[in-house]
């Protein structure tokens, strides 16, 4: 086991196509990688669900107009969570800063309930320290998701 | 699409086979479901039990799915796994749904409640 930990004084880094089954791809690389750590199995499912929600944005989004566009992952264990960092050089963020991603009362008729709009929303909820800039014609997002992590493992 | 139908007391249950409903298969699923519930019974159960990870996409998708079934049909869900359980909670999505523990229990439930 010490072996295999010792990868973690390096951050995991990956480069996924902006394209939505690339994205799938590399989520399961990405997860795969971090099953190293052996968290909690629900922590895995919020890992998933955040990564997945940055980077569906970014496909959709940053490199609304491109298939050709790459997405670089980087995702640093440390004691207080996973620090993941994005780098896109897509679309800058509308009005420069990541959306609010409200959630809008699911108390109304049928006809008037969101389809969409969720991803910003569960990004906010699950992550911490959510940061952004645009450098040089790359988007920066940076976030920590806190998930306790052995202290073995980080050794 | 991995889309089984089946019918059970008046009711049409729809197993969803695949284990992610997510951005890459998200309009095939709406699709999907438009064409299994058509002019099917009032009531249609959707099990998710072979679904393991569903994003926002995915929740769109089922909303969606369900708007366009209203107002001749009902749709319910059952079976989610604790990830897909987790995102209807967060996003208040559980409110919309009746969401049954299993696709037996969505049958047992409407005993009880009759």
């Amino acid at each position: 086991m010490p072996n295999q930990t010792q990868s973690y004084n390096q951050p995991l880094t990956f480069a996924i196509p902006s394209t939505e089954m690339a994205v799938r791809n590399g989520l399961a690389a990405a997860i795969a990688s971090l099953k190293l750590l052996n968290l909690p199995a629900e922590e895995y499912g919020t890992i998933e669900l955040v990564l997945a929600e940055v980077m569906n944005n970014i496909v959709e989004h940053a490199y609304a107009d491109t298939q050709d566009g790459v997405i670089e992952l980087s995702i640093q264990p440390k004691e207080r969570g996973l620090y993941c960092t994005f780098h896109d050089t897509g679309h800058p963020m509308p009005d420069g800063a990541v959306p609010l991603g409200n959630l809008s009362s699911p108390s109304c008729e049928i006809d008037d309930l969101p389809e969409g709009g969720f991803g910003w929303f569960l990004i906010r909820d699950l992550a911490r320290d959510l940061e952004y800039i645009r450098e040089n014609g790359t988007n920066i997002l940076t976030f920590r998701i806190a998930v306790m992590l052995p202290k073995q493992t980080l050794s | 699409m991995q889309l089984e139908t089946t019918t059970r007391n008046d009711a049409l249950v729809v197993t969803a086979l695949m284990p992610r409903i997510d951005a890459a298969i998200a309009i095939q699923f709406k699709d999907g479901m438009r064409d299994a519930c058509d002019g099917g019974p009032a009531r249609v159960v959707l099990d998710l039990g072979s679904v393991d990870f569903i994003d926002s996409s995915g929740l769109g998708a089922i909303v969606a799915t369900m708007k366009l079934l209203a107002p001749d049909q009902k749709l319910e869900l059952a079976t989610l796994s604790d990830t897909v359980d987790k995102v209807f909670r967060l996003t208040r999505m559980d409110s919309v749904f009746a969401i049954h523990l299993t696709a037996d229990a969505a049958f047992s439930d409407a005993a009880k409640a009759s």
